[in-house]
């Protein structure tokens, strides 16, 4: 069971070769996730079915009518010159052929919208799951596989669905239907021909298992590939301001060449497969022709069943053909489907609460009426900065204990923020400032203790409403490709555009967003590309303020800022922050002005607590860092 | 390759004929002994096949391997090379997959469409004429019937092709939407707002899936037509051969032959039809592919040789005794930088970012751009390097246009920090060691203790941790200062610093500053900076506003005089 366990999740990403227990893991769990995907296409499924099967068997219908038509159709046209019993067959040979064209058309759509119903539920269920994935997840797993596993991975699926899968599935019911056939018509020659599933059998068996690493080989390198192209054109500026080119062309060299080197091996594998199995084909229509034609001669069998026979063999090993060509793309999206369970399976470490526990409504009920509902958020009228009735909540740690990996960054902390109250944290890097931070906004659940909104355990928080309450920014201002205003309201979905130019207006960004070639409805660009750090800082600041959450958290989310904008958001802040609940972490002292208090932090401990203008006058750490401050601003 | 395709082809061919002749020599006149041989040479033909395939197969697959990994690695090489304004244009996952998905469509192609169009059009051919030498009218017939297969097979393609670009695109634009959640993922949690992007990719989803369900249903015609075709003139083959055989015009044998190979029919039909869906798909992919080629860098290489390029005998390595935090230029005559009446706009936009600029740096000196957010400070930055260049006047590297000297060189001069720390995925080392490969363990020491990024020697595995992307994640702070070091081990000509210290606490920031006083003492270097504390580093500080230099001058000189420059460095609101 602990060995299981250590095989959780996406653990087994790296492995190459994996023993045979590992692989029926595996296997168990794509299995089942892609039977639950197909649970609500039950009857879909069932069509599909009873669609291929009768197809089938109208295409094993003709060579069967042919050897009829051969040994009770042409002989008494020869002999008396009656066309009859030849018309009749012919007839029920049109009809069979009817049959199969209106059933193979009806299985190749069907099992193109399951299938791609299918894959876009996959889609939705891996995009939610990423995004619910802790940032600890993210972090270690980084955004090339997240993305690989969403495209490439997917995509390998959606194409078995496409190509594969039909001939895959007709294959398998075809060597069932024939093998059942022949022996029906003559067992001694139709055991011939079953003979040559021993070596058949053996020879895919070799295939699979040599295929299985191989294209799990193909996957984990592509995915390498992927992630060292996402890195390069992310940050193309360094890469030339660095000539990193040429380095980066003989790493990517060496990946795509690993890549090349995977993909070379499985067609290598197909190449022994696919002619191996038309090798099994033509030997034993050899000995059909010799062992039948013996027969024949003997009077055992007719000539008919041996012209069956001779048709029959071509549909039994053709097909098979066809799912070696198949067969990588059967694999290919049995290894995607394994690492996307893998990715599915991983549990959020930050998991939703099984048993929600409601906050306090906040403020007074009869001001807010609508807090419950995300859609009915308080829209126009008083604008958004300041919203009245804005009011914090309290937050609270008890005995929190929190680490990475070995190293302990909180030994132990208790501290009480009164709602309304703005905390200013200080103190050098690495003393867990930003640990504070991640833990409020619950990026991480802390190892020990608790930590409080309003007395109730962040753990037992809806994200939905946690994220409604706690809203924190940082110094790296992501944007979304878009305009300013969908950038903006992103922390408002449905702020109406006067809100937006409010909150914008608030934090000093209207002049230079007016001064956009398309102001607000100005694209960002890739990544906000188009804007500079200070212009990317002060939307994400604006996207903030729009949310109005009761908690807001700062971490450095001014450093980037000139001296006049942090200024504005300075200004900004004092009418924001009136009320509500605030974590302010900045290296500008200037920041710290607007707090209520001050905690100096010093390894995961806090060494002064109060009032800045109390602690001022002391003689302190914060006394201490102030002076210097205020010296490197002369 | 060719040739055993060919030979593969004409010997599995030749299997139905042994058929005839069992059926009409040895079991029409009861011959045991002849079912030997044929039977043995059945065998042998079919051996023969499956060897020669497998050499195809083989020989094909390594050239196709190969083929694919040229592609992408010039594709790659190709994308590096292109200006940056290129890649704030495109979105990435656009370039993602046409470096993935539609390489993948020219493999395929290439690696069977190709191979098969071959084979399967040598099929047709050699089993139509041994059908038409088997009974001349019912060859004739069955040879016909295919025709409109293949009148078919071009509507479809029409209607294919539409298809698989809308799906190729969708997906594209997928992609984009999944890269930007991913990479932004920690916006998202912190606005929760999971479920509105969720919303988004959903949409794009559905309809990526709309088009591949249209994709699906116009295969099923495709393949249901292609299965009707093929069975009924088999049905027809077994009438008219009837009637054939009644008018001993075919022998029994002969007909059983002329189904089987009639069936051989079948196989290079379907083929064809897989070969034009793919045929079509590569199409499509090679176009997108080669939308990318198409694209000239903007940015050329000058070709310029300078003597200057040498600064030390080891090329870009100094004299041994200037250490990294100290000396001066030797000569002390590299470097001068003139903005000779710069100007930039972006491009499909009239208004200029940059107006004008005339801006001359002394060999050594240091100077501070001091503006507004906006003021197009870091745009100034990036025309040194070339990373975009100026659409009016000219800049002057010691004397020569930054546009005549070759790219490399003038990287090389100009070394580099952004305020957005970008590192690569490799050990803290290498990420150092960029701009000087051959810099020493103790030099790379000093840059990192000058950058106050010792913390790299305390990581797992000190400077051979891994960072970046695939690796170890550092704090913003301490990848600016790996960033610093990076910059200041590379000892260039010009030092172009935008907002370096951004990500540093007050203290580390001063004692980055006072180590910085010494490096830039004998450096040009160009330094975005925001703070009062930073200014301390000017030599001379110049004001952008608006585009434009509004002023040039000492920090004390220019805070009693530019009320914009008071207002810029000064916490609190001046009112003068």
């Amino acid at each position: 069971m602990t060995a299981d366990a250590a095989w959780r999740g996406i653990a087994t990403e790296q492995v190459d070769e994996v023993t045979t227990g590992l692989a029926a893991l595996l296997r168990r769990r794509s299995r089942l996730l892609l039977a639950d995907l197909l649970r609500p296409h039950r009857r879909g499924v069932a069509w599909i079915a009873a669609a291929i099967v009768v197809s089938s068997l109208a295409a094993l219908a003709g060579p069967w009518l042919v050897g009829v038509a051969i040994d009770n159709g042409i002989p008494p046209l020869i002999h008396s010159g009656d066309p009859a019993p030849l018309l009749r067959i012919a007839a029920v040979f049109a009809a069979a052929v009817g049959v199969q064209a209106v059933t193979t058309r009806m299985f190749v759509t069907m099992t193109g919208r399951v299938g791609q119903s299918v894959v876009l539920e996959l889609r939705r269920r891996l995009f939610r799951h990423c995004l619910r994935l802790p940032v600890a997840f993210h972090e270690s797993y980084t955004s090339g596989r997240v993305i690989s596993r969403q495209t490439s991975d997917i995509e390998a699926i959606s194409a078995l669905f496409e190509e594969g899968l039909d001939s895959l599935i007709s294959a398998a019911l075809t060597l069932l239907l024939v093998g059942t056939g022949m022996l029906l018509l003559d067992w001694p020659l139709a055991l011939v021909v079953l003979g040559g599933f021993v070596p058949l059998t053996w020879l895919t068996g070799w295939f699979r298992r040599e295929s299985v690493v191989a294209y799990r080989r193909i996957r984990e390198a592509n995915a390498l590939v992927i992630v060292h192209f996402v890195e390069t054109f992310g940050g193309i500026r360094a890469v030339q301001a660095f000539r990193r080119e040429r380095r980066n062309d003989a790493i990517f060299d060496g990946l795509s060449g690993d890549y090349a080197d995977a993909s070379r091996r499985a067609s290598q594998l197909i190449a022994v497969y696919a002619p191996g199995i038309s090798l099994v084909g033509n030997v034993i229509t050899g000995v059909v022709l010799f062992y039948g034609g013996l027969r024949v001669i003997d009077g055992d069998i007719r000539v008919g069943v041996l012209a069956t026979f001779l048709l029959y063999l071509q549909r039994f090993f053709d097909p098979l053909q066809d799912v070696a060509q198949f067969y990588n793309a059967f694999q290919g999206a049995g290894s995607a489907l394994e690492k996307i369970s893998g990715v599915l399976e991983e549990e959020p470490s930050v998991p939703e609460p099984a048993a929600p526990a409601a906050l306090p409504s906040r403020g007074s009920a009869a001001a807010e009426p609508s807090r419950g509902s995300a859609a009915a958020e308080p829209s126009g009228g008083s604008g958004v900065v300041p919203r009245p009735g804005a009011s914090g909540r309290q937050v609270r740690f008890e005995s929190v204990r929190f680490g990475y990996r070995e190293t302990t960054v909180l030994p132990d902390l208790d501290l009480d923020i009164p709602a309304g109250q703005t905390v200013a944290l200080v103190g050098e890097t690495g003393a867990g400032k930003t640990t504070i931070a991640r833990l409020m906004a619950r990026f991480y659940d802390p190892g020990e203790g608790r930590v409080l909104l309003d007395g109730v355990d962040l753990r037992d928080v809806p994200d939905r409403v946690l994220r409604r309450e706690v809203v924190m920014i940082t110094q790296e201002s992501f944007l979304f490709g878009g305009s300013v205003a969908a950038n903006i309201r992103l922390g408002r979905p449905g702020a109406s555009g006067d809100e937006v130019i409010a909150a914008a207006t608030a934090i000093g960004a209207h002049d230079f967003i007016t001064a956009l070639p398309s102001g607000y409805e100005t694209g960002v660009g890739k990544r906000g590309g188009r804007l500079s750090a200070g212009q990317r800082q002060l939307i994400s600041f604006a996207r903030a303020f729009i949310a109005a959450p009761s908690v807001l958290v700062l971490d450095e989310a001014t450093a980037l800022l000139d001296i006049p904008s942090e200024r504005l958001v300075q200004a900004a802040l004092r009418t924001v922050l009136a009320g509500r609940t605030a974590v302010i972490i900045a290296h500008r002292l200037s920041t710290v002005a607007i707090a209520d208090r001050v905690l100096v932090l010093r390894n995961g401990r806090i060494i002064e607590d109060g009032p800045p203008d109390r602690l001022l006058g002391g003689d302190g750490e914060y006394a201490a860092l102030h002076t210097s401050w205020a010296a490197s601003l002369a | 390759m060719i040739a055993a395709a060919v030979a593969a082809t004409a010997a599995e061919i030749a299997i139905p004929l042994l058929t005839k002749s069992v059926i009409d020599g040895a079991i029409a006149h009861h011959d045991r002994a002849l079912l030997i041989p044929l039977g043995l040479a059945a065998i042998g033909l079919g051996a023969a096949t499956a060897a020669l395939n497998l050499v195809r197969r083989w020989v094909q697959g390594n050239a196709v391997a190969n083929m694919e990994k040229t592609i992408r690695d010039d594709l790659y090489g190709h994308l590096q090379r292109l200006h940056a304004s290129f890649h704030d244009d495109w979105q990435s996952g656009q370039l993602l997959s046409r470096a993935t998905t539609d390489l993948s469509s020219i493999r395929r192609f290439a690696g069977f469409g190709i191979v098969f169009l071959l084979i399967s059009v040598l099929t047709f051919v050699a089993v139509t004429g041994l059908l038409i030498r088997l009974n001349w009218w019912l060859g004739l017939i069955t040879g016909c019937m295919f025709v409109p297969v293949l009148m078919f097979c071009t509507r479809f393609e029409r209607r294919y092709k539409v298809l698989s670009r809308r799906v190729q695109d969708q997906e594209g634009d997928l992609a984009t939407l999944i890269e930007e959640a991913a990479t932004g993922v920690r916006v998202l949690k912190a606005l929760g707002r999971g479920r509105e992007s969720a919303a988004q990719h959903d949409a794009q989803a559905v309809e990526v899936c709309k088009t591949q369900v249209a994709k699906a249903s116009l295969l099923g015609s495709f393949w249901s037509v292609l299965d009707l075709i093929p069975n009924a003139a088999i049905g027809l083959i077994v009438v008219l051969g009837a009637i054939a055989v009644t008018h001993h015009a075919l022998t029994l044998g002969g007909l059983v032959a002329f189904i089987t190979l009639a069936l051989q029919l079948v196989w290079p039909i379907e083929a064809l039809g897989y070969i034009i869906a793919s045929g079509e798909e590569a199409a499509t992919a090679a176009q997108r592919v080669l939308e990318i080629f198409d694209t000239e860098p903007e940015i050329k290489s000058g070709h310029t040789e300078r003597a200057l390029a040498k600064r030390g005998p080891g090329g870009w390595d100094l004299p041994p005794g200037r250490g990294v935090t100290g000396g001066s230029s030797p000569g002390g005559k590299q470097g001068r930088l003139w903005f000779d009446h710069v100007s930039f706009s972006y491009p499909k936009s009239h208004q200029p970012v940059l107006r004008d600029i005339d801006l001359q740096l002394e060999p050594g000196e240091t100077v501070v751009l001091a503006g507004a957010t906006g003021a197009g400070k870091t745009t100034l930055l990036q025309l040194v390097p070339r990373l975009a260049d100026v659409t009016g006047g000219a800049i002057l590297l010691d004397g020569t246009d930054i546009r005549d000297l070759p790219l490399p060189w003038l990287r090389a001069a100009v070394g580099c920090a952004f305020e957005e720390a970008t590192l690569f995925s490799a050990s803290v080392r290498e990420n150092v060691l960029f701009g000087a490969p051959d810099a020493s363990d103790d030099e790379i020491e000093a840059a990192l203790t000058a950058a106050q990024a010792r913390f790299a020697f305390r990581l797992p595995w000190g400077l051979d941790t891994r960072i970046g992307e695939q690796g170890m994640a550092l704090s913003g702070g301490q990848r600016q200062r790996v960033a610093l070091a990076r910059a200041i081990l590379a000892r260039p000509a010009v030092l172009i610093l935008d907002d370096p210290l951004s990500a540093l606490d007050v203290h580390t920031e001063e004692k980055v500053t006072r180590a910085l006083g010494t490096i830039l003492a004998g450096t040009t270097a160009l330094v975005v900076a925001h703070r009062p504390s930073t200014m301390a580093l000017a030599d001379r500080v110049a004001l952008l506003d608006g585009g434009v230099i509004a002023a040039t001058g000492d920090h004390r000189e220019l805070l009693a005089t530019q009320p914009g420059y008071a207002a810029l460095m000064m916490m609190e609101e001046v009112s003068a």
